[in-house]
């Protein structure tokens, strides 16, 4: 399951994923990460099971915690299904389905943007 | 055995004409025959839907009071060509706005108005005696233009190469995102379902045949701008009513990075008259071959990579020198599907009738290459051969002393066999000695990823270098990596006259 963990540096001091890790024995895959000088939003994956204890610890230490469901948009009537967005995602989170429809497995996002870039209709869109 | 076009004509009046897609003809004549075929099929459509820049309409927006000789013309702030007659206008699909970029052009004016929104028209003019009016702005719809017509120089490709991308950064090009290192193949075209692939000696296709073009029945004007199709790069020159069509069949887009186009649905019904059609509409995926062909060698003739089926493309991966390597399109296979669907529906309830070509078109023209009067100039004509290097054992005060005595901002730094390993500027000197560790050399300042150019590179290749690079000088190698001179953004504002500055 993947996660957004937003913390203002102020607040949190702690190297909270490492903490994280550390007391909960939780294995935390880091898939992006924007540190600024006075904040951070990270975004992790961990296995279905722990992130209830994740989030709880990360609040704890000050973080918010978002679950991420449908990180992008995909307006069908903009798109025509064309597939420009297939081969340039990291993630394979586009495919055809056998009718040629655009299918999207978003639990595989991590949110770099590429997709939004590449489609010629503006069919696709972050949701922030 | 051959069929009239009367015949068929006749079946389709009757409602009684057998009408498939081109995606079903190739089992349909492995099953009946050659003969059987034609004795069963009447029609065969065909479609295709994908970027078509070559697109635009004539519109004529009728005379104002008192009259104007619109000289030029804005849609939405799009300018259209007004040089055609007083009141009329070509509108380009890939002009863009004037104030909104490449996120709005003629495609999406176009759209806007066959989607029943309105338009502002802006035009100006010197006025004269007979059009004395010298501005007008005015809010149409679509049904306020006496004309709306669309004529497309260039549609429906036969086949078109597919892009990958060599370099080591990402290009935004019209054949989409090309990641670097070869991470991508992108291609466009349906392939079997594409009208010119069913038809590619334009037997039964040529002027005045009914099509169907953005939703609308069109027809065939005449061989497309640029058709090659002795190369198997025919084209159809097209035209259609704007009032008629759809936004399903007709979409602005934007290549992020290149600008803007217009996604057309094109299908050209192809009667089953003899068997010349019935072989030619038999046609697979398997058997219709394009090159992919790498877009990161900015030049005409770019290089091929391997030869490539549709059938292989669109599997969604093909291998480039022993890797896997993601494919998708830029045209939609589903849109195409729909548009040799419609087509059929059409051509079933009797609403369209088929017409054999009044003139045939050259199958053996072939596109060539622009004659070229005067030559872009090349690096070697405009470098400055005298180049001052330093070695990147040097001291820094060494390179001080050199940027001071040699009059540049740039020092290609030399390893001890004499190859290019870096370079500083007088910026990273500066910052240099204005630490306190005077033991520095010049290689521990240097800059080890050296953009640099040729002597035989176009200046207009290198000027982008400096661009995306933001610098101000390349040096210019041999195909050993010696230094030969060095290329400054001056010496090319020279030579242009200050275009790229
Ligand atoms: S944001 Fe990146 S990972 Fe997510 S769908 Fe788009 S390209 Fe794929
Ligand atoms: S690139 Fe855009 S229009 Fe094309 S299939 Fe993807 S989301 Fe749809």
């Amino acid at each position: 399951m993947k996660l957004m963990v937003s913390f203002s540096k102020k607040k949190v001091r702690e190297p909270i994923i490492a903490r994280v890790v550390k007391d909960t024995g939780v294995l935390i895959n880091v898939e992006r990460a924007r540190i600024e000088p006075g904040e951070g939003e990270v975004l992790i994956d961990v296995p279905n099971g722990s992130a209830d204890e994740v989030s709880q610890k990360m609040r704890d230490m000050g973080a918010t915690v978002r679950v991420l469901e449908d990180a992008i948009h995909h307006n069908e009537t903009e798109c025509v299904d064309c597939g420009a967005c297939i081969s340039i995602c990291p993630q394979d989170v586009f495919s055809f389905d056998d009718d040629w429809n655009l299918v999207l497995d978003q639990k595989r996002c991590v949110l770099c943007g590429r997709c939004l870039q590449a489609c010629p209709h503006g069919a696709l869109s972050l949701l922030r | 055995m051959e069929k009239s076009i009367e015949e068929i004509n006749t079946r389709i009046r009757d409602g009684n004409a057998r009408v498939v897609t081109a995606e079903e003809m190739p089992d349909i004549v492995a099953e009946l025959g050659e003969e059987g075929a034609l004795k069963e099929v009447d029609v065969v459509t065909t479609g295709t839907f994908g970027a078509m820049c070559s697109s635009g309409a004539f519109l004529n927006f009728g005379h104002t009071d008192p009259p104007i000789r619109m000289e030029r013309v804005w849609l939405n702030d799009v300018e259209a060509y007004g040089g055609v007659a007083a009141v009329d206008a070509y509108l380009g699909a890939t002009q863009q706005s004037t104030t909104q970029g490449d996120t709005y052009g003629g495609a999406h004016v176009i759209e806007d108005l066959i989607s029943g929104r309105s338009v502002e028209l802006r035009a100006i003019s010197r006025g004269t005696d007979c059009y004395p009016r010298r501005t007008v702005t005015s809010t149409l719809l679509l049904e306020d233009f006496n004309d709306a017509v669309m004529v497309n120089p260039r549609n429906a490709y036969q086949n078109y190469n597919a892009a990958t991308n060599s370099t080591d950064r990402t290009l935004h090009t019209y054949m989409g995102l090309l990641l670097p290192n070869s991470g991508n193949v992108s291609y466009s075209g349906a392939g079997a379902l594409s009208p010119l692939a069913n038809d590619p000696h334009y037997h039964r296709i040529g002027s005045g045949v009914p099509i169907f073009l953005g939703g609308a029945e069109g027809m065939i004007v005449g061989q497309g701008t640029q058709s090659s199709p002795a190369t198997g790069f025919a084209t159809l020159m097209t035209t259609g009513d704007l009032k008629q069509m759809s936004p399903d069949f007709i979409r602005a887009a934007t290549y992020q990075g290149y600008g803007v186009t217009m996604y057309v649905g094109v299908g050209v019904p192809l009667p089953v008259t003899d068997l010349e059609v019935v072989r030619s509409t038999a046609v697979r995926d398997e058997d219709l071959m394009t090159t992919i062909v790498d877009y990161g060698v900015p030049h005409r003739d770019r290089p091929a990579i391997r030869r490539v089926s549709y059938a292989e493309l669109k599997s969604g991966k093909v291998e480039i020198n022993g890797e896997e390597v993601k494919t998708s399109s830029l045209s939609s296979y589903k849109k195409a599907r729909e548009v040799a669907e419609t087509l059929r529906g059409w051509v079933e309830q009797g609403s369209i009738e088929l017409a054999l070509p009044t003139r045939h078109f050259n199958a053996a023209k072939r596109t060539h290459p622009m004659r070229e009067t005067k030559v872009v100039p090349m690096v070697r004509e405009v470098m400055d051969p005298e180049v001052v290097c330093i070695t990147e054992d040097e001291p820094i005060i060494a390179a001080a002393t050199r940027l001071l005595r040699g009059e540049t901002n740039h020092l290609p730094v030399l390893d001890t066999d004499g190859f290019l390993v870096g370079i500083v500027t007088t910026y990273d000197v500066t910052k240099a000695v204005a630490r306190p560790d005077d033991r520095l050399l010049v290689r521990d300042i240097m800059t080890r990823k050296v953009v640099r150019t040729t002597p035989d590179e176009a200046v207009d290749i290198a000027a982008q270098k400096l661009n995306r690079n933001n610098i101000s000088a390349l040096p210019v190698v041999d195909p050993a990596n010696r230094v030969i001179g060095m290329l400054t953004a001056l010496d090319l504002g020279k030579l242009l006259g200050g275009r790229w500055q």
